[in-house]
């Protein structure tokens, strides 16, 4: 009886899947089709892959103090010729430059090891939560998440702010600990690595957790039973079973965290101080301060070639999840 | 299990097993009073039953009857609310599944899916203190048991359901457990896959020993592997027999209602002489004579009178000067099996519907029965049972 | 997994939401607080909630950007849900990897990349940077948000119903319309949500690609943070969190009630009634 009640989840999904049934191949003719799909896909080509190409361009042009600050221009009214002055223009000098002087170098490897350290803490404390959740009664569950993403819905500069009134030497973390009598000394977190790694942990928790519940959640019970009843306590099936299967919820979650930790801006300018380099913080300034476009966007473009190994891998993952294999 | 019976060398004879009938025989598993709640709702009702070793058990019943709920507690997923379970001779309360001698099959297989087929055979040894070696071997040994040979290194996705299911089968037996449980485990194969693993099952069994408890809601399946069935409905036990006695000796309508086909006759008891009653059947309202054992109703007592299909006999012409028990009718349906005919056939003066199967020994027939025919339908005094229940 | 939570799970449970919780949750107290010191309690008050109404800046910057979030989330939730039946429903076609790249990428890329090539693309083809710039930007990057929700619930959506509907005589486009969009229109409301969330919340983005005159409540809010903690903000982010947190709380309220409504409808029908 209960089989009649709960359709096979699988089913609809192999269905979504199978290609050259969709409705709007039956009537629509290939016309529509093609413009339904047009739509979305020009303005993504024109509005964001499209602009890459034009950093690569004016990374590799030369800064001048006109607006706008770089040289050359690709001139098309002067035709061909146009083309041959931008060509005889260009160079790898702003490449140079970001591997030449130490600030550079020592940015992306910064925020790399600031991406690495916060993931694996945001890891440490996402895994548990999520388990709990996943354990939780069915009836809280939809709370729980609810409470996960609630935060994720406030703006991620309302949530560092919040932090700077806590972790400030005169802030209420010291306060409280002063008070307490654990130290007698305040702190001095603020404008540390320490606030930064506090900051990217507690900023980017939800989209960790997400994942890790949602695969957590859908491990099935009788796989534990199975194990229990094979003969392995409680906490080798954990390792043996659950850690396995849960291990692509962990990856999209690490992904989910390290790849937009490695760019972050706003967290190191507000929480980390002038020691504290990355390379989004780097980048923002060489252009706002500086001033200096070409190596700014020299800079997105050997971030983006760092990152792009790790948004393949995402976007591979992502694809798979929502079931894009048509 | 899909070899042909031609290439398979036959398992051993079956011999008559029956330790239950030994009063000095002591039982393997104990359930003694065993009531399982959930919340309000009673899962097990005061279950008491006695496995022996080497018995192939089955528990029957419609689902949501507690029949998993009972195995489950044998295998330490739950805790009865009140009563014992013993497992030669020891009490099990307390002990967590992972340290019973006990391994169940999976209705779900709930084979690891991030395992190769031989790590998931030999998952329950690497728990112990096993030799890498020893293993392996044994994994071996699982593999060419449940003929699947060079299949060792493939994952559950790459396996077809009967495959996975044998898989499911030598991982539950990789660790010699003393009882095996089996949760529903042939529901998921087709009919044929299914006949020919029954009786796979029931060799392996044989060959190994052991002790096997099975959980079904398909009573062919019952019938066809178990030296025992234990019927239960609603969380009570209702009748533990062999099959044959379950077929034939139903002791409720329940019973003779839930394992294959019957017609129930309601009636009042007329009069009782020696081993013979006479019934007063109300709907049609007729006279019939029927065996009956010592413990007889008495008169006028409110009765079931239950026989099967094949123990009634159907014909066009007047049956044989002598025969009890002759009901009149007209065919109302007809169901050709093939090895057999069912007739349904209406009753003169009732709506009553009786059903009638018949053998087909002849491949043609000279004046065959067909629909809306008048006929005559009879049946031995013995050919059915008393239900008082 | 539901055996019931252990104590250590609870303890993870509630570090967890303390964590999460509390610092916004302290925010939210001394936005109340009378002293001008803003870590040092100084009694009740709402006094900087009431000089809020009196900052013409920040007034006018919380305008701008309720427009922006208006707009951009409407045009991102049309163009997400495009993207998402073309993602699921449009098998293959010629550079499908391609687009969904271009899909799933936004949603993880650093926002100073995004920012800086938006930012370039308008100077290349002579934009004038303001209000216009800014709602292509956020629409560019939200949309991708909105498609993956979409999609999310077009997979788990029974095609056969559609398939019925086509079967039956109605058309593709009338089948869109009648069937398949009432039944994804709580994904699309919510990433209308989320889009507009974005939107009022995103400060790197809007950094690059506004222009004068169109300065939205985060750049306000960040250029006065920089110069440290002042309660006037509190008062402003406070006011921002309640907004956010009851749209989002009722949307979801609003959900569960339809789902619940729809469960015990269909096990009445179960039941037979």
């Amino acid at each position: 009886m209960t089989d009649v009640l709960t359709p096979d989840p699988e089913a609809p999904r192999a269905i979504a899947q199978a290609p050259d049934a969709s409705p709007a191949d039956v009537g629509g003719g290939r016309w529509k089709r093609a413009a339904l799909i047009a739509v979305p896909y020009v303005w993504l080509l024109v509005l964001f892959l499209a602009p890459f190409f034009i950093v690569l361009k004016i990374s590799l042009s030369d800064t001048v103090i006109a607006q706008p600050p770089y040289q050359p221009v690709l001139d098309l009214a002067n035709g061909w010729r146009g083309v041959v002055d931008w060509w005889n223009g260009l160079d790898f000098e702003n490449y140079q430059i970001l591997f030449e002087d130490e600030l550079y170098v020592a940015s992306y490897l910064s925020s790399l090891k600031i991406a690495t350290i916060s993931t694996l803490l945001t890891l440490a404390i996402a895994y548990p939560m999520a388990y709990a959740m996943a354990r939780a009664p069915k009836s809280i569950r939809p709370t729980l998440l609810m409470a996960v993403i609630l935060p994720f819905w406030t703006s991620l500069l309302i949530r560092v702010y919040a932090w700077i009134g806590i972790l400030n030497p005169e802030g209420l973390l010291n306060q409280f600990l002063l008070w307490t009598g654990i130290i007698h000394e305040p702190l001095y977190i603020m404008n540390t690595e320490t606030a930064v790694y506090i900051g990217i942990v507690y900023s980017y928790l939800p989209f960790m957790v997400l994942p890790l519940y949602s695969s957590l959640e859908k491990l099935d019970e009788t796989l534990l039973e199975a194990a229990a009843d094979l003969g392995s306590p409680p906490w080798r099936s954990f390792w043996q079973i659950t850690v396995p299967l849960s291990l692509p919820g962990v990856v999209a979650g690490c992904f989910l965290v390290f790849i937009p930790a490695c760019g972050e801006f706003v967290i190191p300018d507000l929480l980390g101080g002038s020691e504290t380099l990355m390379i989004g913080k780097t980048l923002y300034n060489e252009f706002f301060l500086n001033r200096d476009w070409p190596v700014s966007s020299a800079i997105a473009v050997l971030l983006l070639l760092v990152l792009v190994v790790p948004i393949a891998i995402y976007n591979n993952i992502q694809a798979k999840e929502l079931g894009g294999k048509a | 299990m899909a070899l042909k019976p031609a290439q398979k060398a036959l398992g051993p004879i079956r011999r008559s097993f029956a330790p239950w009938l030994d009063p000095a025989a002591v039982p393997l598993i104990r359930f003694e009073n065993v009531t399982k709640r959930f919340g309000d709702f009673t899962a097990v009702d005061d279950v008491s039953i006695n496995i022996h070793q080497k018995e192939f058990f089955a528990l029957l019943g419609p689902s949501g009857c507690g029949k998993t709920t009972l195995m489950r507690m044998l295998a330490g997923f739950e805790a009865p609310t009140s009563g014992r379970i013993t497992l030669a001779g020891k009490d099990l309360a307390g002990v967590p599944p992972y340290r019973r001698p006990v391994n169940m099959m999976f209705q779900s297989y709930a084979l690891f899916p991030h395992m190769t087929v031989a790590q998931n055979i030999g998952f329950g040894l690497r728990q112990e203190s096993y030799a890498k070696s020893e293993i392996e071997a044994r994994v071996t040994e699982m593999l060419r048991l449940v003929k699947l040979e060079g299949f060792g290194s493939r994952k559950p996705h790459q396996l077809s359901g009967g495959q996975r299911q044998r898989v499911a089968l030598a991982r539950s037996l990789a660790k010699k457990p003393k009882v095996l449980l089996l949760d529903e485990p042939l529901g998921a194969l087709d009919k044929k896959l299914r006949e020919e693993t029954q009786f796979e099952l029931m060799d392996l069994q044989q060959d190994l020993g052991l002790t096997f408890l099975i959980v079904t809601h398909d009573q062919e399946e019952a019938m066809t592997v178990a030296d025992r069935i234990a019927v239960m409905n609603h969380g009570k036990l209702v009748q533990v027999a062999t099959p044959g006695d379950i077929y034939e000796q139903p002791n409720c309508r329940y019973v003779a209602d839930f394992i294959g086909d019957i017609n129930i006759l309601e009636a009042k008891v007329a009069s009782v002489q020696g081993g013979a009653a006479r019934l007063a059947v109300q709907d049609p309202t007729a006279e019939i004579s029927v065996a009956v054992s010592e413990a007889a109703p008495a008169s006028g007592a409110d009765v079931a009178f239950a026989v099967r299909p094949e123990k009634m006999r159907i014909a066009l012409e007047p049956p044989p000067e002598g025969a009890a028990n002759v009901l009149k009718g007209e065919v109302w349906d007809i169901a050709y099996f093939g090895d057999w005919t069912k007739f349904l056939v209406k009753l003169d003066g009732s709506e009553k519907i009786v059903r009638v199967s018949r053998a087909n020994m002849a491949r043609t027939e000279a004046a065959p029965i067909s629909w809306d025919d008048k006929v005559h339908v009879w049946f031995a005094p013995d050919a059915g049972v008393l239900l008082t229940g | 997994m539901r055996k019931g939570l252990s104590s250590v799970n609870l303890v993870a449970l509630t570090f967890g939401f303390a964590f999460l919780y509390l610092p916004i949750v302290l925010l939210v107290i001394y936005s109340f607080n009378a002293s001008q010191l803003v870590t040092v309690w100084g009694g009740f008050s709402t006094r900087w909630y009431v000089s809020l109404f009196h900052n013409e800046q920040l007034l006018e910057a919380a305008w701008v950007t309720v427009r922006v979030g208006i707009l951009s989330a409407t045009v991102a939730t049309v163009l997400g849900t495009l993207a998402a039946v073309t993602l699921v429903r449009m098998g293959r076609f010629p550079g499908r990897t391609l687009f969904s790249g271009m899909v799933y990428a936004p949603l993880v890329m650093p926002e100073v990349i995004t920012g800086l090539s938006m930012l370039l693309l308008f100077v290349a083809i002579g934009l004038d940077r303001g209000f216009f710039t800014l709602a292509l930007a956020h629409i560019t990057f939200s949309m991708c948000f909105v498609a993956v929700v979409v999609q999310s619930r077009l997979i788990s959506f029974d095609q056969s119903l559609e398939e019925a509907a086509l079967d039956l005589g109605c058309p593709p486009f009338k089948t869109f319309i009648v069937i398949t969009l009432p039944i994804i229109l709580p994904a699309i409301v919510s990433g209308w949500m989320l889009a507009f969330t974005l939107s009022i919340d995103d400060l790197v983005i809007s950094q690059f690609t506004t222009g004068p005159g169109a300065t939205t409540l985060p750049m306000r809010i960040y250029s006065s943070v920089r110069l440290g903690v002042k309660p006037e903000i509190n008062a402003v982010c406070t006011i921002l969190i309640a907004i956010v947190t009851t749209g989002v709380i009722i949307a979801s309220i609003a959900t569960k009630r339809a789902e619940n409504e729809r469960a015990k409808a269909e096990r009445a029908a179960a039941a037979g009634r």
